[in-house]
């Protein structure tokens, strides 16, 4: 009955620590984009594919003591850190089997910036167009970030490692 | 002139409970207003089960995206117009845009979503972009404007003003919702001096501001949204008539899945079933012919598929109590052994519905939201967040609410003959 949630915790836990909300969003939705069961919708919002109901899973999941949140001052800005409590790891050996195919893409996914997820995974938005109308989109939805072309063509090898290990 | 330009001999108007009369005087919108997908939306009710509790909320996604379309329609011709912030260019966009930001919602959107794994924003797309009446009006206007309009509504397009106005903190959607939801449900709540807001609206660079004299209406804005959402949107009773109709529609997918003999071929459903649909079977279907299919169900063979098409038709809804998931999800656990022992399907008979609401979000450098913040513009035309300026906003600002119910058959519980079902009931309510 909790099977949504018990998938995020699981994936905190074999992440074993997630550092940005933004990261934790990132992720997921490109574990998704991966073929992974998520069943929380993402739209595009200020950093690219985002969910409220992944960030009301997650909120949900710390205030059930399963998640714990911690709020570092990283100095010019601030970051939540997530871990799976002990009484987050009881509660998912009542709950679910492991996906252990998740693991491999959770590590490619955990050695990268906040930044480069955060344009893998608004190329994945755009998976539907043309590559090259995918760089176009990109470039006017998060003009800001002046994304070089040196940096999309590393996504677009990413999101073919990724391939390889989507289910 | 172009049809883009082309404006009606006569302006025709819709008389509106909410805004009094909707005007039109552009072609294109009256051509848009006139396709089978736009007349469709007069098939799906604004709040869908919502009229199960408010016998008045019957009202339409029709009344609604006209609704929207008239508030843009005044803030740029009697607001922006004129303005140097203010691209004329964009005008056309941003109506088709506001009219047509809810076109692909099906039949009670949520639950029918939910169920099928669709996303009515993709069927928004699918139809502003397919061989659909909507996209031949709009190629008039020129091949790329069908994907202009699906941008803006994507929140993908350039002017980032324009997205503002249909998806933001304080857009038209909102506006309009708030205020018809509250007329049709009949509540005190939901109440707002939208004239103000709109005489106050500014463009600016990336979104519609609201200059500071309007501070107060905003926070009126704010707190009626908030009420909204507990009193009307968030009822336990619509939310066990929507946890029932979810269950209608898993149960009837899982017994074609399985090769049940319907009574009635579920010729409407059979492609959603085997997620084989098309634009044609998405749009083809309404509220009328769901209920119309839950009437057939009502007679059929499998009891739980009549028992809950039944319950949902005749309004006999699942009771509820309140339930904490982090203390009580081991006792929930073995309520689903004891429905399992009495013969109760508890994938079908006990169901946890959360819901949660954040009524105001800011952004500020250095942290990690999402949502763009409503800014005031000060006399001298500095941008200042509203929670800095406002007591009452920041008091909610960042604040979620969240509420969990477990739902459950009160009425089989207390009437049944098995013996587990008193001790079902008590477990329940202890």
């Amino acid at each position: 009955m909790l099977q949504e949630h018990a998938k995020i915790i699981q994936f905190i836990s074999l992440a074993e620590q997630v550092t940005g909300r933004k990261k934790l969003q990132k992720m997921i939705f490109i574990a998704k984009k991966m073929n992974f069961p998520f069943a929380e919708r993402f739209r595009l919002h200020m950093y690219g594919p985002y969910s409220e109901e992944l960030t009301l899973r997650v909120e949900e999941l710390c205030e059930m003591g399963f998640l714990e949140e911690t709020y570092i001052h990283k100095g010019s800005y601030n970051q939540y850190q997530y871990e799976v409590s002990e009484e987050g790891v009881h509660f998912l050996e009542t709950m679910t089997e492991k996906n252990n195919e998740l693991q491999p893409v959770i590590e490619q996914m955990q050695s990268k910036t906040s930044r480069f997820l955060e344009l893998v995974s608004t190329l994945l938005y755009f998976d539907h167009l043309q590559q090259e109308e995918q760089i176009e989109k990109v470039h006017i939805v998060k003009s800001k970030l002046k994304f070089t072309d040196e940096e999309m063509k590393e996504a677009f090898d990413f999101i073919h490692k990724l391939e390889g290990l989507a289910v | 002139m172009g049809y883009k330009n082309e404006k009606l001999k006569e302006e025709k108007v819709f008389k509106d409970p909410v805004h009094r009369y909707v005007h039109v005087r552009d072609k294109v919108i009256w051509d848009i207003i006139g396709t089978r997908e736009f007349q469709r939306l007069r098939r799906i009710r604004q709040l869908g089960t919502t009229y199960l509790v408010f016998h008045g909320a019957e009202h339409s996604r029709f009344q609604h995206s006209l609704g929207v379309y008239e508030i843009v329609r005044r803030i740029i011709d009697d607001g922006f117009s004129g303005r140097p912030e203010w691209d004329e260019e964009e005008r056309l966009v941003t109506l088709c845009a506001a009219l047509l930001h809810d076109l692909g919602h099906g039949p009670f959107s949520h639950a029918f979503e939910n169920v099928f794994d669709l996303d009515h924003e993709e069927f928004t797309q699918k139809i502003l972009l397919g061989a659909t009446e909507v996209n031949a009006i709009l190629r008039k206007v020129s091949d790329q404007f069908p994907q202009k309009v699906a941008d803006v509504i994507d929140k993908t397009y350039p002017d980032k003003l324009v997205v503002s106005l249909i998806s933001s903190q304080i857009d038209a959607d909102r506006m309009d919702y708030l205020q018809r939801d509250a007329y049709y449900t009949g509540v005190s709540y939901g109440h707002f001096d939208m004239e103000r807001i709109l005489r106050v609206m500014r463009p600016a660079e990336d979104q519609a501001v609201v200059k500071s004299s309007g501070m107060h209406a905003v926070e009126d804005y704010i707190m009626s949204r908030y009420q909204m959402y507990w009193q009307v949107y968030f009822h336990p009773v619509s939310r066990s008539a929507e946890v029932i109709l979810k269950k209608v529609l898993h149960r009837a997918k899982y017994l074609y899945e399985t090769g049940y003999q319907f009574g009635q071929a579920p010729v409407h459903f059979e492609t959603f079933f085997k997620k084989e649909y098309d634009l044609e079977d998405y749009i083809a279907l309404d509220e009328g012919v769901v209920t119309t299919y839950f009437q057939m169900w009502t007679k059929e063979q499998d009891t739980i598929l009549s028992d809950l098409s039944a319950r949902f038709l005749n309004r006999r809804l699942f009771q509820y109590v309140e339930f904490n998931p982090a203390a009580e999800y081991k006792k929930l656990q073995q309520l689903e052994v004891l429905f399992n022992q009495a013969g109760l399907d508890p994938e079908y008979y006990l169901v946890v519905d959360s819901s949660s609401d954040l009524p105001y979000d800011f952004y500020r450098p250095g942290e990690e939201n999402e949502r763009l913040p409503i800014f005031l513009q000060m006399p001298n035309k500095e941008l200042r967040e509203i929670s800095r300026s406002s007591d009452v906003v920041d008091a909610i600002s960042g604040k979620r609410r969240t509420d969990h119910k477990l739902y459950f058959p009160e009425d089989l519980l207390q009437t049944g003959e098995n013996p587990l079902y008193k001790e079902i009931y008590e477990m329940l309510n202890k």
